[in-house]
């Protein structure tokens, strides 16, 4: 069959052909599409499929179920890796009963992550076969190869797609769902499943053992070809080799490719392709892998040979690479003219105003933080966290961002480093529950005197609004047992717990300002659903107007920073985005707006 | 040599249904038996940010169209036309919808929102033609503003390698049926708008 498919659904795709019994992850972009396609079907298939509650657990229910000798996938995205790196790390030593297949999706510039780690690194340093897709229909090939190389070796295999890969459409060959006959059972066998240091280092031994055959088979993947046209050459890894293959068809240029798809790299190919060359380009995105090797191997096989690629400056180091980029890196090498874009007038580009992301139309969030500032202070600190409310960042109460969990461990950081003044730290309910708990617990046993904040819209909006435990259901829509924030917050040892409606900015004040004076570790929990999950659930609220003869033009509206929210000449006036929540009425010193009957 | 038979770059506004655009013309190209790429905005920048999707109708390369490449810039908002411009090739067409909306930063007062010349004056200097149209007005009269991503898509159709026919019937497998009527009506009007 041939369908048009997103890089995300091919997998998902791929994954149910290899027969997958167990998939589990946590959502991070742009890796969620995958749990996404999955979730609605999985009952109709027999799998069960989770979303998990962060990567490390995902990680491990995927291990534990490989365990059985079902087959199982984990997906997440490039730092999600670093939450699971603990059992990643070991799981190389013990190896999988199952294939297991690990998908980190890595996302170069950045355009939804906090920083270009590259995963490719990961699978080198725990020994692991890695795949890397360019396209759709690689990273669903790859995928029916991951699990057969996984279980060839024993081994987990990393397959890392990139956000042009996930998130790029084409036309895709897939098969049909395979159900898998295999009766599942744990064996029990503690030389391979206990981690003991007597355990742990012989299997270091055979870890090392199986690398040479991993490369070698590797090798002979279709994914490592290498095409000679003459004495310059290019050697590109993922999606990079496409952006290499179609600069030389468009150039028309003789000049030969070695692709590189598969990691370890295969030092044989490598090594060959280098002794005919004169000059060589490596274009890869994020971390100079390949070049560092090449650099190696060319030591050995043609210490003449002259290697371009990021240390030579011919490609960009940071950010991620694009068609045009690579062909003027090769049109550079070979003294072709390069191609500009065309270039706007710089005054066309200045009148440009900048469309930054933002919290939606009447997001809880936006309140939240309003209400957080009158209590608080602007001189306060605010340790924020990672989902849609770091976009307050220009409301003044994001101060920091590191990682998943860090506001309220980093805030309790800053407390006992001496700082004097209120400290509230922000999270929200998803990234509370993913690795907010133990920050919280730590702070009460060792005594922080903060507020923490949970802005709770009971969903993992940022994603792409996927379930957590505080939603009530499961990725496969089943009902999951009731949770109480305030319970947990308040048996992990918070002094004072509190729960109010940010939409109801006076409780929402009056909370807050009880946490501030309370003398200990307190506990807020902004509790409004995300306005997008309510939307769908077919909440509509009425739209708010300003009445223009009562507004006097002080743009106190227009600060709170609603996108429903414009100027006009003189008097603010509310457009079709507005979704009622009915905050700004509260905010407007002259009442002036209202419902609209 | 040319790597594609028609690269299209397509620029909103999060939430102005940019991706249903590339799903129809993905299924219309592979009903016409070519291959198709694209690569599309999700995450982040889908909070009424501003959203890039690129389109490569008979392509086997990746999805990403070079600057100064495409044959079509499909804007459906003016400011994000002048954004991406740097896309279009010197032969390309720039088809914009003229209505605006207003960043953040415009609603709050920290920029203004630039007048449509002063928008569409540097895009002529750029590209070898500029077909501005209130596709928002044109989805109203066709029943739902919702329908403006489908408008541009019926002024884009004379552009792909694609007959209209194939196009239609990928549009009918894609949009919900009841919305079909309202669809149907905006394709044509945004034919006819730049007939
Ligand atoms: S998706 Fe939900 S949480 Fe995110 S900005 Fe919009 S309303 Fe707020
Ligand atoms: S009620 Fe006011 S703050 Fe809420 S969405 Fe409408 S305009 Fe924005």
């Amino acid at each position: 069959m041939r369908e048009y498919l997103l890089g995300n659904v091919a997998i998902a795709k791929g994954i149910l052909e290899a027969g997958a019994g167990v998939v589990s992850g946590y959502p991070g972009t742009p890796s969620s599409e995958i749990v996404d396609y999955l979730a609605p079907i999985a009952k109709e298939h027999g799998i069960h499929v989770e979303w998990s509650v962060n990567e490390k657990v995902a990680m491990e229910v995927a291990i534990g179920a490989s365990w059985t000798g079902t087959r199982s996938a984990v997906t997440m995205k490039h730092v999600g890796l670093n939450v699971a790196a603990d059992p990643f790390m070991t799981l190389a030593y013990l190896g999988v009963g199952g294939g297991m297949v690990v998908i980190s999706a890595d996302d170069p510039y950045c355009h939804s992550s906090q920083n270009e780690q590259d995963s490719r690194r990961y699978a080198q340093f725990a020994r692991i076969p890695c795949l890397d897709p360019a396209d759709p229909q690689e990273a669903r090939d790859m995928i029916l190869r991951a699990f057969s190389l996984s279980e060839k070796f024993g081994l987990p295999v990393m397959v890392r797609p990139t956000t042009r890969v996930s998130h790029a459409r084409a036309d895709v060959e897939v098969g049909l769902p395979t159900k898998r006959v295999d009766s599942p059972k744990f064996f029990k066998n503690p030389p391979r499943r206990v981690a003991l240091p007597v355990h742990a280092r012989p299997l270091h031994a055979e870890l090392l053992e199986k690398q040479a055959g991993i490369e070698a088979t590797l090798a002979e993947e279709l994914w490592n070809r290498a095409e000679m046209r003459g004495e310059v050459g290019i050697i590109a890894s993922g999606i990079a080799g496409l952006y290499a293959a179609e600069a030389i068809a468009e150039l028309e240029a003789d000049l030969s490719l070695l692709r590189i798809g598969t990691y370890p790299i295969p030092r044989r190919s490598v090594g060959d392709f280098l002794e005919r060359l004169d000059m060589v380009l490596v274009v890869e995105e994020m971390d100079a892998v390949i070049e560092e090797f090449v650099e190696m191997v060319a030591k050995e096989r043609n210490p003449d040979v002259k290697i371009l690629g990021k240390r030579s400056g011919s490609i960009p180091g940071v950010g991620e690479l694009d068609p045009l980029i690579v062909r003027n890196a090769i049109a550079g090498m070979i003294d072709l003219p390069r191609k500009m874009a065309p270039k706007m007038s710089p005054e066309a580009l200045t009148i440009l105003p900048p469309r930054p992301p933002t919290l939606c139309p009447g997001c809880s969030h936006r309140a939240a933080y309003y209400a957080m500032r009158k209590a608080f202070g602007k001189d306060a600190v605010f340790p924020n966290d990672i989902g849609c409310y770091t976009m307050g960042v220009g409301m003044g109460t994001v101060d920091t961002c590191l990682c998943m969990g860090a506001s309220i461990t980093v805030g309790s950081g800053i407390r006992f480093g001496g700082e004097e003044r209120p400290i509230c730290a922000v999270l929200g309910d998803s990234t509370f529950l993913h690795s907010g708990l133990t920050g919280l617990l730590n702070a009460a046993y060792n005594g922080a005197r903060m507020t923490v904040a949970i802005l709770d819209n009971s969903i993992t909006a940022m994603t792409g609004h996927q379930p957590h435990p505080g939603t009530g259901r499961t990725a496969c829509c089943e009902l999951s047992p009731p949770l109480s924030l305030e319970d947990i917050c308040r048996s992990l040892g918070a002094g004072s717990v509190d729960t109010a409606d940010p939409y109801d900015l006076e409780s929402m004040i009056g909370a807050f300002e009880r946490a501030r004076d309370h003398p200990g570790l307190s506990v807020v929990v902004a509790k409004q659903a995300c306005v997008i999950s309510a939307m769908r659930a077919g909440v509509r609220r009425p739209r708010l107007a300003v009445d223009s003869e009562k507004c006097g033009g002080c743009k106190i509206c227009i600060k709170f920073g609603c996108p429903a929210i414009e100027f006009d000449g003189n008097v603010a006036k509310i457009n079709a985005l507005c979704s009622g929540c009915g905050v700004c009425a509260q905010i407007c010193p002259e009442k002036a707006i209202e419902v609209v009957k | 040599m040319r790597t594609s038979e028609c690269d299209v770059v397509v620029v909103g506004v999060g939430g102005q249904g940019v991706i249903l655009i590339s799903e129809i013309i993905g299924r219309a190209a592979m009903m016409a038996g070519l291959s198709v790429r694209g690569v599309e905005t999700h995450g982040m920048a889908q909070r009424g940010g501003s959203v890039i999707n690129h389109i490569r109708v008979g392509c086997s390369f990746s999805a990403m169209i070079s600057p100064g490449s495409a044959d079509v810039l499909l804007a459906m908002e003016p400011v994000e036309a002048l954004r991406y411009a740097h896309y279009l090739s010197p032969q390309g067409v720039a088809l914009v919808n003229s209505r605006p909306v207003m960043p953040i930063t415009v609603t709050t007062g920290m920029a203004s929102y630039p007048s449509i010349e002063e928008i569409l004056a540097p895009l002529r200097g750029i590209c070898s033609q500029v077909k501005p149209m209130d596709a928002t007005g044109l989805a109203e009269e066709a029943g739902s503003p919702q329908a403006t991503n489908v408008v541009m898509l019926g002024a884009l159709s004379e552009h792909l390698p694609i007959e209209e026919a194939t196009i239609l019937s990928a549009l009918s497998e894609t949009v919900p049926a009841r919305f079909l009527e309202i669809n149907k009506k905006a394709f044509e009007l945004g034919k006819i708008e730049v007939e």
